[in-house]
């Protein structure tokens, strides 16, 4: 028996995968990890996803879109309690998007390697 | 634009997929996560937590009335001597479904659950349309479900917090006198013990 009206997509007696993609893994462990070094509480945590969850004009009926809302709520998190800042956080970003477009397929993407070629 | 499409498809990542690399490369330069830590938490959760942890409690209280009233008075306890315990598990209740009386669970906030008893939760549990209709609408969300309620029995929604969760004792199926606790655990549903379902009668194949 499913739950054709509630989520067509989903069917709710087996146990799909915990995560659908690895960076989903990954941003679940750091934000457990950051609440057990103490960097901020369970509460804060889930004031701010909630705030995210409620704040957004489209719904997310599928729940599909969770671990985006719990990424957002990392960056924002880790902006205001770590010495980490959005600035930094960016332009690693930039860094990573250049490294990965410099190596080749199959290579480990590595910090760097766009100043190779 | 370069021509050279070898060299400029490259490996590109996702969005999300960088935010993630910049955050997680950052927070390890900086001491706050620890790589092989954060390893053992995906497999954890990945591979060894999930809704046999919670079967196992339930079917003990179906077998053991002594540890039943304790479960109910004092659920964080009584899991803990599972070795069940850890984040989104530090204050539990258990709330005992009844021929008079259904509950079920819902975290309208956000997807707040017991992890050490059920794992994560399901994409559904998650979702917008669950978090506003099992409080707004809990009778067509169970009919979806396959929950077919009389109309005297009383629905109870729990709405889950960070500082407490709720795990749902099952009402027995009838007919499982004969079987032992660990037959029983296998007719506890992830589903029944949010309130969503009810326990099975026969064990999944």
């Amino acid at each position: 028996m499913t739950a054709p009206e509630l989520l067509p997509q989903q069917p709710h007696d087996e146990d799909g995968p915990v995560f659908n993609e690895p960076w989903e893994a990954q941003a679940f462990a750091m934000a457990v990890s950051l609440n057990r070094r103490g960097v901020f509480t369970w509460s804060k945590w889930t004031e701010t996803i909630g705030a995210l969850i409620a704040a957004d004009d489209e719904p997310d009926e599928t729940g599909e879109r969770y671990y985006q809302y719990w990424l957002t709520a990392l960056e924002q998190l880790v902006a205001e309690n770590t010495p980490i800042s959005v600035e930094q956080l960016a332009e690693r970003k930039e860094a990573w998007d250049k490294a990965a477009r410099a190596t080749p397929h199959g290579k480990p993407i590595q910090l760097g390697r766009e100043n190779e070629s | 634009m370069s021509h050279d499409h070898s060299h400029e498809e490259g490996s590109a990542l996702s969005d999300t997929a960088l935010r993630v690399k910049a955050l997680e490369s950052l927070l390890v330069e900086k001491g706050y996560v620890d790589p092989a830590a954060l390893d053992q938490l995906i497999d954890i959760y990945e591979n060894k937590v999930g809704p046999r942890n919670g079967a196992a409690v339930i079917a003990r209280a179906w077998v053991d009335p002594e540890f039943k009233v304790r479960l109910l008075e004092d659920a964080t306890n009584c899991i803990k001597e599972f070795g069940f315990e850890g984040r989104q598990g530090e204050h539990m209740e258990v709330k005992e479904n009844t021929p008079q009386i259904h509950n079920m669970v819902v975290c309208t906030l956000c997807s707040c659950y017991p992890w050490p008893v059920l794992g994560l939760p399901p994409v559904w549990y998650k979702a917008a349309p669950y978090r506003s209709r099992a409080v707004s609408e809990p009778r067509a969300v169970l009919g979806e479900f396959g929950v077919k309620l009389g109309d005297d029995v009383e629905v109870r929604v729990w709405d889950s917090t960070a500082e407490l969760r709720y795990l749902i004792l099952p009402m027995r199926p009838e007919n499982t006198e004969d079987l032992s606790e660990e037959e029983l655990a296998l007719l506890v549903s992830r589903d029944s013990m949010i309130g969503t379902g009810i326990a099975l009668t026969e064990a999944p194949s």
